[in-house]
């Protein structure tokens, strides 16, 4: 058991989290917070309610330069990169040849480089993938010397502006490089929880003294990964590994809008052929929201029945969401039982338990559009 | 009456013949806010480790065992409607299930209040 500690990798926060009391589980490879002493519930109503602070520095931070930068990313994502204007953020995925997803991702162009943001689980695959295919003119740098902070709720502007006004001006999906307490930040106005708030770029020198000063505003609590889970299934995002991953397609995930104009008509990205055949004739199966009648919760990998009991697919997240006060899930469903309204049962513990096919998110997505 | 204590963190106490059964505070500790308990149906027939009820929190389900042979008499309803009560009083109100003892003298093999201290000291 110590061996396993000792060999799982600290972010900049490790000391700080122990010293607020968190419970820490080992997470792709990084010793991280799971909860606080608040408690997954009422750091998840918190976040909500006024503004919570994660520390998501496990995710990988990559910064691309060199004069192809673009055209060679666009070969390995569905987005239009190319129209992406200085300061501005964008979610991705890398796609396969077979149209499959190797993750998703934030890209974002700060000018004079892209600045992506890619799973923690993923992020050596994804390394190996982009040097492998990434051609002449582009530089990869894995920026390994800073943390990745989330501030992140209704109130995060506001807390966020107190140590650097220019932060409300951000609108949802830009980038800016501002100074926050003295050191030099990459801020985009993201975040994944449905909220409105921030994601912090800080040096690793500087992060636990960052982290402190808002942690130190009344509205600020710590948040673990388990809320931060429970939040984002709220907000119908896609957790890669559970409900995207390498054998599903941007088209089956329900992730069409990542598929831009210019893309669907020129192609030019791995699985292309695959993905615009889904995207015009329609994928054989879907990602949905099922929203459990009853109290009891259904995890990933319940199978889902239709009304005569075949099996029609599976649960891919499913927990209790605290802001719906209620069971809450995604799953994959055949695509004639994707309308929402479809009633289905969802086997848990053996025994048949009704459910609905629901429009996502359950919880409305509240961002800054300016 | 004493309270008797499992190494899977039930609590199990007998009055009359009739056992109540519940998780301990240490239990509910761990698997924080709770928002679901599935109970068995009165009449099922419990095997000592077997499984009996299911407890849910906001990240995961766990299953919670028979600390005896016995068969369910009594469940409690009211965490139906408010599962957060086994993080209230997991130890009086939040109580599971009520069951009667195949052999009583099963009981001896359980920790003593002391003997459970000591135990989750010891994790």
């Amino acid at each position: 058991m110590a061996d396993q500690e000792s060999e799982l990798l600290k972010t900049a926060l490790y000391d700080l989290h122990v010293e607020l009391g968190a419970k820490m589980v080992p997470f792709a490879g990084y010793a991280m917070p799971v909860q606080y002493p608040l408690g997954v519930k009422g750091e998840h109503l918190h976040t909500r309610a006024k503004a919570g602070l994660f520390d998501v520095s496990h995710m990988g931070q990559v910064r691309l330069t060199g004069e192809n930068r673009v055209a060679e990313l666009e070969k390995l994502v569905p987005g239009d990169i190319a129209i992406l204007k200085p300061g501005r953020t964008r979610y991705s995925a890398f796609t396969q040849d077979d149209g499959t997803i190797l993750d998703d991702l934030m890209i974002t162009n700060a000018g004079d480089s892209l600045f992506l943001v890619i799973n923690a689980a993923c992020k050596d695959d994804d390394i190996v993938h982009m040097r492998a295919n990434l051609g002449d003119g582009v530089s990869l740098e894995e920026i390994d010397d800073r943390a990745l902070l989330a501030l992140q709720g209704p109130d995060a502007a506001k807390v966020l502006a107190r140590f650097a006004p220019s932060v409300a001006d951000l609108k949802f999906m830009s980038f800016a490089e501002i100074e926050i307490a003295g050191s030099l930040c990459f801020v985009t106005r993201s975040g994944y929880t449905g909220e409105d708030g921030f994601e912090i770029s800080v040096p690793n020198a500087d992060a636990e003294a960052l982290a402190r000063k808002l942690l130190a505003e009344e509205e600020v609590e710590a948040i673990g990964l388990g809320a931060r889970d429970s939040l984002r299934l709220e907000a119908g995002l896609c957790l890669y590994g559970n409900d995207i991953d390498t054998t599903t397609t941007p088209v089956e995930g329900d992730l069409n809008w990542i598929i831009n104009k210019r893309r669907r008509a020129e192609g030019g990205f791995k699985g292309a052929d695959v993905i615009l055949d889904q995207l015009e004739h329609g994928a054989d199966r879907k990602r949905v929201g099922i929203k459990p009648e009853g109290n009891a919760p259904a995890r990933e990998h319940t199978q889902i029945l239709n009304a005569d009991g075949e099996d029609i697919g599976e649960i891919t997240s499913g927990g209790f969401g605290p802001t719906v006060d209620g069971p809450i899930a995604m799953g994959y469903v055949a695509i004639e039982f994707a309308e929402p309204g479809t009633k289905v049962d969802l086997m848990v513990r053996g025994k048949a338990r009704p459910a609905e096919v629901v429009e996502l998110p359950f919880a409305p997505h509240r961002y800054f559009r300016g | 009456m004493t309270k008797k204590f499992s190494q899977e963190h039930e609590w199990i106490e007998l009055e009359d013949g009739v056992a109540t059964v519940g998780i301990t505070d240490y239990a509910q500790q761990s698997l924080g806010d709770i928002v679901y308990v599935e109970l068995p149906e009165v009449g099922k027939k419990l095997t000592k480790d077997g499984d009996a009820a299911v407890v849910e929190s906001v990240k995961a389900a766990s299953d919670v065992y028979a600390p005896l042979d016995g068969e369910i008499v009594e469940v409690n309803e009211e965490l139906d409607d408010n599962p957060a009560l086994v993080n209230e009083a997991p130890e009086s109100d939040g109580w599971f299930f009520r069951m009667t003892l195949t052999d009583e003298s099963q009981l001896d093999e359980l920790m003593d209040e002391a003997a459970y201290k000591d135990f989750v000291e010891g994790l």
